[in-house]
Parts: structure tokens; sequence; C-alpha cells
């Protein structure tokens, strides 16, 4: 480690592994529930489990999306973090907010919460993804602020490069497009159309932003490629990006009530969202294969190289299959959505920080990479995740395509109960294929504590 | 990459392309926000209507129910279902009503939210008024 203010990563990495447990438990519970329908209820029903699901997610990805800054910040801008204090403060602002939410969420019903939380005065609840109490929000966009504001010094007063300017923008786009998850009107278009501009401009706009530039940095690392190779690709993928999926909104707007032509738009652009994901994937392999040096982390290489496959295939492959309006038609809000959410998350975002934490956190211990024994678990812990995350998918899809068939695309349409009860041997797969994610996911913190031989330094190719 | 591509021009295309697809974007959003009145039956917006909104809300049906196609998969589709039940509020309203506090042994349940009369007549009149959204002919038939 370059820097001693870059160790604050730590703490936010080791959160984010504590959330991201937490999440793929309620995963399970909500799994169960899709087969055992009375599953926990009332004391936790599907809504509640759901809504813990989804905002562990977001909430443990901000935590890693913020270690990385922290890590990789000062090692670009070459100095120490503007204000550690700041960071580790927030931090636990951060924690404690999260926490008390999610406990929220689990002991108080949901409309008790909204009363106790002030909703009347400023409604923003109950929206997908945005369940939060709006004093929530409000913390969320203090801390942002605050990160922004720790991160931007450091960047603004040292060295500046694209990686950083680049993470930056990203950031700054989450933060500022987060305002809009406080506009919510009467009008149920209004509120949908801008509700994307959240969901949407993130993880199809800034986030992939944020997911190139940790990605250039890591292969810069555990490559030797020189800088100016991985910068301009870094600025074709991102222009692809904002060239495909800005106006790529438009598949969202096909049928909530908003004209016509985005119907035309929101496939033609949509249907070029594939290409930037694409890009990195050659990227990636490409940077590898060029590699100057064999760097001992043979894990984070791996992490890598799967983020970059995994999340075209969830992002461009998956998001493809359903984008084109006509299909969309029959696929909207069907299993199908659930199958490419959860590939292009998992191989988007969640990839991205466990790549930027096998990188670094050996690093913040002392060590160029860590031992043997260790990245042979953590090894094993990509390969049963992954897979098992394909199986999630392709047991989805199944799903969503019979769903489709019998309650869709038919002249004899079956009521949606009566289909869910059809096809729930897939959902018991799903459930299946979970339990082997979660088992991953324990060798994955294991793999944290493993001991064994220590894997050496680099070596020039 | 070739050397031809240099860096400064990779760098011109990201920052020209971007800014172009915003301001594309923002007038693509301004033309929308012209052609709404027209289609997003904003006229039956009464303060009642505002009021199961929030109802809406504050239970979170979001999070098992999709609403034109937006939300969880876990339970049916609603944005039509004042047409489903026949164009009946008073359908509606008899089926929240009626949910059992502890579920329905076996199937997946939906709580009983113990709403006053008032926030159920509400919710109901936000949910006609949601099925009458124009929405390009979607959802493709009566079953949601
Ligand atoms: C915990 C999950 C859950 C929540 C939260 C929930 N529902 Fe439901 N809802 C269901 C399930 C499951 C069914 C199907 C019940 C059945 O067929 O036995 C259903 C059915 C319905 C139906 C009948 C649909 C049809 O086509 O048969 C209506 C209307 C409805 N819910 C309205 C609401 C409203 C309004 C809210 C919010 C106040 C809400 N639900 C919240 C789970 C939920
Ligand atoms: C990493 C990037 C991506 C992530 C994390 C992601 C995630 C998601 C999620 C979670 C949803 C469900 C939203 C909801 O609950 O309503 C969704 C919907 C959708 N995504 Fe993506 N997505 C990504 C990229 C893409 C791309 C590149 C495409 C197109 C090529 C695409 C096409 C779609 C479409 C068409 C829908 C709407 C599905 C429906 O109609 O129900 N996505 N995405
Ligand atoms: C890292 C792994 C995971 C990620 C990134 C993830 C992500 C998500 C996302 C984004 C959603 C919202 C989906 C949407 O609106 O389309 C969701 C919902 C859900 N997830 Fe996961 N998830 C993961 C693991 C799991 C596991 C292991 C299970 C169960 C075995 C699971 C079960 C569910 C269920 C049942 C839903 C609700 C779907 C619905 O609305 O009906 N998830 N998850
Ligand atoms: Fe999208």
């Amino acid at each position: 480690m370059k820097y001693s203010s870059q160790a604050v990563a730590k703490l936010y990495f080791m959160a984010a592994i504590g959330l991201f447990v937490g999440q793929i438990l309620f995963g399970l519970v909500l799994g169960l529930q899709y087969v055992i329908g009375d599953f926990l209820f009332p004391a936790i029903p599907f809504n509640v489990a759901r809504m813990v699901h989804t905002n562990l997610l977001i909430v443990w990805l901000l935590f890693g999306f913020m270690g990385a800054a922290y890590y990789l910040v000062p090692e670009e801008a070459e100095r120490e973090l503007y204000s550690p204090k700041l960071a580790v403060a927030l931090f636990w602002i951060f924690l404690v907010a999260g926490a008390l939410t999610i406990l929220g969420y689990l002991l108080v019903p949901y409309a008790g919460l909204a009363q106790m939380t002030g909703n009347d005065l400023l409604p923003t609840m109950g929206r997908e993804f945005l369940e939060q109490p709006t004093i929530t929000k409000i913390g969320i966009v203090i801390v942002a602020l605050g990160f922004l504001f720790n991160v931007g010094m450091t960047i603004l007063t040292g060295r500046k490069t694209v990686i950083t300017m680049v993470l930056l923008t990203g950031l700054t786009g989450l933060a500022v497009l987060f305002l809009f998850s406080f506009y919510n009107p009467d009008n149920l278009v209004l509120d949908k159309y801008y509700w994307w501009w959240v969901v949407h401009l993130w993880v199809e706009g800034v986030w992939e932003l944020i997911l190139g530039s940790i990605l250039a940095f890591v292969l810069i690392k555990v490559t030797g490629v020189d800088r100016e190779v991985i910068e301009k690709w870094l600025y074709v993928i991102i222009a692809m990006t904002l060239i495909t999926g800005i106006i790529g909104t438009g598949h969202h707007y096909f049928w909530i009530g908003t004209p016509g032509y985005w119907q035309w738009l929101g496939s033609v652009f949509s249907a070029l969202e594939p290409i930037p994901f694409f890009m990195m994937t050659v990227f990636a392999f490409n940077m590898v294969n060029k590699r100057r040096l064999n760097h001992p982390n043979k894990a984070a290489v791996l992490w890598a190289e799967g983020t970059a496959v995994m999340a075209f295939l969830g992002a461009g492959v998956w998001g493809f299959m359903h984008t084109l309006a006509p299909v969309n038609y029959y696929t909207h809000g069907t299993q199908i959505t659930a199958a490419h959410g959860h590939m292009a998350f998992y191989g988007a975002y969640v990839m991205i920080v466990l790549t930027i934490i096998s990188y670094a956190w050996p690093i913040m211990r002392g060590e160029k990479a860590a031992n043997k024994r260790a990245q042979v678990v953590e090894m094993w812990a990509f390969w049963l995740m992954t897979v098992s995350m394909v199986f999630i998918t392709l047991f989805l899809t199944g799903a969503g395509v019979l769903q489709t068939w019998l309650q869709r695309y038919t002249d004899t349409p079956l009521p949606f109960m009566e289909v869910q009860a059809k096809i729930a041997p897939f959902y018991w797969m799903r459930e299946v294929a979970g339990l082997v994610f979660m088992i991953g996911l324990a060798l994955y913190v294991y793999s944290f504590f493993a001991k064994g031989e220590s894997s050496g330094d680099a070596t020039p190719v | 990459m070739s050397e031809v591509f240099t860096k400064s021009m990779a760098r011109n295309i990201y920052y020209g392309g971007s800014v172009f697809f915003i301001l594309l974007f923002l007038a693509l959003t301004f033309d929308t926000m012209g052609t709404l009145p027209k289609q997003d039956n904003r006229a039956a917006i009464t303060p009642q209507v505002a009021l199961g909104k929030k109802v809406w809300e504050e239970n979170d049906c979001i999070g098992c129910h999709t609403l034109l196609g937006e939300g969880a998969y876990f339970a049916p589709e609603l944005g039509n279902v004042y047409k489903r039940f026949g164009n009946s509020t008073e359908a509606i309203k008899a089926f929240i009503k009626s949910r059992p506090v502890n579920g329905v042994p076996g199937r997946r349940s939906m709580p009983q939210f113990n709403l006053s009369d008032e926030e159920l007549e509400a919710l109901a009149q936000f949910l006609k008024y949601s099925s009458e959204i124009n929405t390009q002919n979607w959802p493709p038939n009566i079953q949601g």
C-alpha cells in the first residue's frame, strides 16, 4: 500500500461483505416463499423480505464503490486521502443508518414505518428499490455529498488521471440522479418516468463509468500494460455506454402511458447497449494477453475477467433478449425480467466489487497477494457463485418463457396464480441453485482466513 | 487499437457523444411532457385518487405486485385488475378486505392491511384510474 490512508477502504469492504451475506440469506427466504407461499407469513411477508434483499444489495454495492474509491484514488492521485477521519465518520453514519432502516423494515409494519418517519411531509416511500424512509434518503444524500467532497478534494489537488476523472464523474452522476427519488408526483405516469432516471440511468449509465474505471485500475495493476492503452479503451467504452444508454432509457417507456415513439427509440438504442459490455470483455482479455508481468494475485485476474464476461452475458445478452418492443410486449414484468436482473447485477456490479476487494485486500494486509491456499479457496468460491448464478438465470428464464407462453402469448390465457403453480418446479431448482450460491459465498468469506504458503512476487513475462 | 485512433479522439467522442445524447434526451423528455396530458388520464386524478396512490405506496403493494408491468413478480398484475374484476371497485375492495390475517395455508398470501373505508375506496379508485391510462394496449390480455 503506497499511502496509509488507503486503509480506510478495509472498513467499507468488510461492511460490504457482511451485508452481502445478509442479502443472500433473504434471497433464499424469497425463493422459498415462491414455492411455499405462506413461509414465515405473516411475520415476514414477501414484500418485506424483498425490500431487505434489494436494499441490502444496493447498500453493499455502494459500500463497495466507496471502498474502491478510497483505495484507488490516493494511489492514482499520488497523495494521502483529503480526510481519512471524514471517511471513517461517514462509514459509521452510513452503516448505522442502513442498519436502522433494515431493522425498521423487519420490525415495524411498513405503513407504521411510513408514519413514524414522517412520510406525509414528503412522500417518497413505497416505490420499488426506493422503499427507504425519506429521512434515510436524506441521510444517503448527506453521506454521498461528504464522500464526494473527500474524494473530489483528493483528486483535484493531486495527480489527475483518466481513471479518477471517470470515477468521479460516475460517482457524481450517481449522487445527482438519486435526487430524482425525491420527486414523487400523484401522476403515476410521471412518477414512473422519472423513477427510471434513478434506476436505469444508474445501472445502464453512471454506474458503468464506475465499473469501467475500477476495471481499468485493476487491469493496469495486474497486467502492467501501458496506462495510455488502457485509458483509450476506457474512453471508448464509456462513450458507447452513454451514447446508447441514455436514449436506451426508452426501453422502459413502452407501456407506462408514454408516447408510442419510445417503442422505436427505446428498441433501437437499447439494442446497441450490449456494445460497451462486449468491448469490456474484449478489453479485459486483450490486456491480460498483452500483460507485461505475471501478478501473483491470480484470483484478482480471474475476478476481472469474470466480471467482463458475466456483465456481457447478464446485461448484454439477457438484456437484449427482451429489449425490443415487440418482444417486451409479452415479457414485460415476467420472470424473464428477474432472470436478467439477477445476472446483470451479479455480473457487472457484484463482481466488480469482488474484483477490487480481491486485488486490494491482500495489499492492505501487507502482502502482494493472498497465500496460495487462500487463493485456491477464493477461486472455488468464484466458480460456485458464478456457475450457480448462471443456473439461477437459466431456471428463471425457463419459468419466464413458460409464463409468457401460458399467460400472455396465447388465445386462452390462464390466470397468473394458475401459471405460477405450473412453473413451480423451476422455482424449486432456482432455490437449490441459490443454496449452492450460499455455499460459494461461505467459502468466499472463509478464504479471508485461510492460511498457506506465500504466493510470491510479480515476475516479468 | 491502432495508433491512428488516438486517446484524444476517444476522449472527444466521449465528451461530444455524451453532451449530444443528454441534450437529445432532455428534448425528448420535453416533448413527452407535452404529449402526456392526452394519454396519461390525468383528468381522473382527484384528491381521492391521490390518496389512493399514497395508500398504495405506504403499504408497499409494489413489493409483491406489478403495476403496469413494473414491481415484483410474486402476485398478479394490478394495472388492469379493475377490468379483470368486471369494472368493479366493489370487487377490489371486497378482495382486499377479505384477506385472512394468517394467510391461506400453503398458498402465496396477501397481508390483511386493516384499511379504513376511506382508504379502501381511495385505493380502488386509484386502481381504476391506473387501468384507464393509455398503455399502448398493454397487457396483451385480461390476465395481465
Ligand atoms: C406479501 C405480498 C402482497 C402484498 C404486499 C400485497 N399483495 Fe395483493 N396479492 C398478493 C397475492 C399472493 C395475491 C393472489 C392471492 C390469491 O390469488 O390467492 C394478491 C392478489 C391481489 C388482488 C387480486 C388480484 C387478482 O387478479 O386476483 C388485488 C386487487 C390485490 N392483491 C391488491 C393489493 C393491494 C392494493 C395491495 C397493497 C395495499 C396488495 N395487494 C399488497 C400478495 C400481496
Ligand atoms: C449492468 C447493467 C444492467 C443491470 C444491473 C440491469 C438490471 C435490470 C433490472 C434489475 C431490471 C428490472 C427493473 C424492475 O424491477 O422493473 C431491468 C429491466 C430491464 N433491463 Fe436491464 N440491466 C442492465 C443492463 C441492461 C441492458 C444492457 C439491456 C438491453 C440490452 C437491458 C434491458 C432491460 C429491459 C428491456 C428491462 C425491462 C424488463 C421488463 O420490461 O420487465 N438491461 N434491468
Ligand atoms: C448476488 C446475488 C444476487 C443478486 C445480485 C440479486 C439481485 C436481485 C435483484 C436486482 C432483484 C430485483 C429483481 C427485479 O426487479 O427484476 C432481486 C429479487 C429477487 N431475488 Fe435476488 N439476487 C441475488 C441472489 C438471489 C438468490 C440466491 C435468490 C434465491 C435463491 C434470490 C431470489 C430473489 C427473489 C425471489 C426475488 C424477487 C423476485 C420477484 O420480484 O418476484 N436472489 N434480486
Ligand atoms: Fe434499462
